[in-house]
């Protein structure tokens, strides 16, 4: 069931695997011939990888935003669909564990990293932290995914003592996974630029609206291609957040970007770089203020009474927020952190083809296991697949 | 298939391809089974050069003294191979009583780069990258702002108006890029120098973000050095020839520096502007300079206390 469909389905799955299999292609070539082959250097020694696991982190998030409305305020219809936000975690942490894999100089010795076998730096790097909650989270949700998916192809009632203490779990576990990630960076005194009490609270916000836009789509997607039916409400529900939580979010980053420049001290020198260009250097600018202006168009229409409603102008929105925090996480904040470097040199740094590859490939396989999960979810909750299924259709 | 079976199956997994759309099916998945090999053949050739003994190798401050002994010889029979140079891998421990310090003296410092160059030579760095631990600043005069330094000049030196700065690892006391490190493959030995077991070192580069000094450098490539060129003295912690895909750093040469000897950029300088020694000794220059002259530290506000000081003579 998982497996089946029509062409429009061979057709994507084709395309999502072709596209898998150029990046594995990318990351082996790099793996032999050395980092060489990307576009970073000793003065921006994180890119594109690690902006794209900042993002994964936040979507991963994100889908805590249908938890809490579905098991702290009991909404009836949330409920029902708060198991397509745990896929999307699953599969979002999958992307944040791969973009980390393929950004290893050695990724032979992974072994180093795995307590007790390795050398596990805990508690005093935050590298460690990290690892620890991104992977506790991926087990909390798998967890809570398996066991409501296979109760509900049982045809049995779910035990809440079975799944509803991890569920509370998984909201406590959803904040700190992109806390840690915060951590990572703004816990660095040698890098101004993000070295910032703010950045915590903004990655969480940014992540309430990238992981709740992502899976508006997704369910968009669930809604065209197969018979579920739910209400609008969910949708509408998510829509309010969204609308609070990028409000926050562009409030904090007005908030940061006053006390840089109008301080104007040796901190804002990043900023500047990223927001008008240093010294002929002008990389980043076009990709931030692409990013703000999605971010704010997104959001207006967001605003906009449309935007409850099931049409394009949702769909427009949700894709307009979603690739503006992809680069205000990226680019916009990974990249400049670099530039100018810890001794004020400015280096630029533009992703190699390299590092486009191996990033789509990891964004492809995501969505592949995101597809069958999901497939299977629809699959089971349309009664299509249950224990009598396999036999009568082989029969 | 189980109709009659008291345990429900799970999906999928028993699920026999039946059918012209189970054909197409396990054709498509002997297909993508295929090109998964071909696009991961690269890997294949890389895992080629590895060895068991390398991939399980232990920690470096895990190794017993006889483990040690096989790594270091290992590792020589490597260079041979490799290199076709004979090499021989040392592994001076911490003088006990020792805490090496380091400091520079601007007024004499010219940015002739000779401190680079050595520590080029002596570290076994890659040669098309010309790389070194050390990077001198062009600075103007009348502050210590780098936002007006310049690390790629190439005219003569001095320039009037100019002063020259050189930066390297400043062994901090307190050091960021330890902490950062998941796997503790980089710490702080006794007599105060950081050091890195190249052999363990995973490649995330944490610690290059985590550094407020940029001393760190990551290979991104295996180094190139011409066999001739090899420096075949070469500590195990300090300058043997790093592999592909693992951080590096300043270690005060400490092949060098444990034995008694100075390093290699405090001996190339023309000028006399390095004085180097152990801080805990009374009677050593270091300790002189310290206690005497107005000596500052790189970004103090960081509380990385780094064991490198700046003064200036008059």
């Amino acid at each position: 069931m998982a497996t089946d469909g029509n062409w429009l389905f061979y057709g994507w799955m084709t395309l999502l695997t072709a596209i898998a299999l150029v990046g594995a292609n990318a990351w082996a070539v790099q793996v032999r011939d050395g980092m060489i082959v990307t576009n970073m250097s000793d003065h921006v020694s994180w890119g594109l990888y690690i902006a794209n696991f900042t993002f994964a982190v936040g979507l991963a998030a994100g889908g805590v935003m249908m938890v809490i409305p579905a098991y702290l305020y009991d909404d009836e219809e949330m409920h029902e669909l708060v198991i397509i936000g745990e896929a999307v975690a699953v599969a979002a942490i999958l992307m944040s564990t791969l973009s980390v894999v393929v950004d290893l100089g050695r990724p032979d010795r992974f072994w180093h990293l795995i307590p007790g076998i390795g050398k596990f730096n805990w508690p005093m790097s935050m590298l460690t932290w990290d690892i620890l909650v991104l992977n506790g989270y991926l087990l909390i949700n798998l967890h809570i995914v398996g066991y409501l998916l296979y109760m509900r192809y049982l045809g049995r009632k779910p035990n809440p003592k079975w799944y509803v203490p991890f569920v509370f779990l998984s909201i406590i576990w959803a904040i700190s996974i992109h806390t840690v990630t915060a951590f990572l960076y703004c816990g660095l005194g040698g890098r101004p630029f993000w070295n910032t009490a703010l950045l915590a609270p903004r990655f969480l916000a940014s992540a309430f609206v990238s992981g709740p836009a992502f899976i508006l789509l997704v369910l968009r997607v669930l809604r065209t291609t197969t018979d579920w039916e739910w209400s609008p409400r969910p949708a509408r529900t998510l829509i309010q957040i969204i609308r609070v939580a990028m409000s926050v979010n562009l409030l904090m980053l007005f908030s940061e970007l006053f006390t840089l420049f109008y301080t104007g001290s040796g901190h804002a020198a990043s900023a500047k770089y990223l927001f008008f260009g240093s010294h002929g250097a002008t990389g980043l600018v076009p990709w931030i203020w692409t990013a703000i202006a999605l971010n704010l168009v997104g959001t207006w229409l967001f605003f906009l009474p449309h935007a409850l409603e099931r049409g394009s102008v949702r769909v427009a929105a949700c894709l307009m927020c979603i690739i503006g925090i992809w680069i205000e996480k990226g680019m916009g904040l990974v990249v400049p952190g670099f530039i100018p470097s810890t001794l004020h040199e400015i280096v630029e740094y533009t992703p190699s083809s390299t590092e486009w590859k191996a990033t789509a490939g990891i964004w492809a396989f995501s969505l592949l296991v995101l597809t069958v999960l999901i497939k299977l979810i629809a699959a089971v909750h349309s009664r299509q697949l249950h224990p009598r299924s396999l036999s009568e259709t082989s029969a | 298939m189980s109709n009659g079976s008291a345990f429900p199956s799970l999906p999928i997994l028993d699920q026999e391809p039946t059918g012209r759309r189970g054909f197409l099916k396990a054709c498509g998945a002997t297909l993508g089974l295929a090109a998964w090999a071909t696009a991961m053949q690269p890997l294949v050739e890389w895992s080629q050069e590895l060895s068991v003994d390398e991939f399980l190798q232990k920690h470096y401050r895990e190794l017993k003294p006889a483990e040690k002994q096989a790594v270091f010889r290992r590792l020589e029979e490597d260079c041979k191979k490799d290199h076709g140079v004979d090499v021989t891998i040392s592994d001076p421990q911490a003088i006990p009583g020792v805490q090496f310090a380091y400091a520079l003296n601007l007024s004499v410092c010219i940015g002739c780069r000779k401190c680079a160059e050595a520590c080029h030579i002596e570290n076994n760095h890659d040669r098309a990258t010309n790389n070194s631990y050390i990077r001198v600043f062009e600075m103007e005069m009348g502050g210590i702002d780098f936002e007006k330094g310049d690390a790629t000049y190439d005219h003569p030196v001095p320039q009037p108006g100019k002063f020259y700065m050189p930066v390297q690892c400043q062994q901090c006391e307190n050091p960021p890029c330890v902490s950062a490190c998941p796997i503790e493959a980089t710490w702080q030995e006794e007599d105060g120098i950081v050091v890195v077991d190249y052999n363990w070192c995973i490649g995330c580069r944490y610690c290059e973000a985590a550094c407020p000094y940029h001393a760190r450098r990551f290979n991104w490539e295996a180094p190139q050095i011409p066999a001739e060129e090899i420096n075949p003295d070469q500590g195990y912690l300090s300058n043997r020839i790093r592999p592909q895909g693992v951080m590096e750093k300043c270690t005060f040469c400490l092949h060098r520096t444990r034995e008694g000897k100075m390093p290699a950029c405090l001996e190339a300088c023309p000028t006399g502007a390095r004085v180097f020694g152990n801080i805990l000794d009374p009677n050593s220059e270091i300790r002189w300079v310290v206690e005497n002259k107005r000596t500052f530290v790189l970004k103090e506000e960081l509380g990385t206390k780094p064991r490198f000081y700046y003064f200036f003579d008059e």
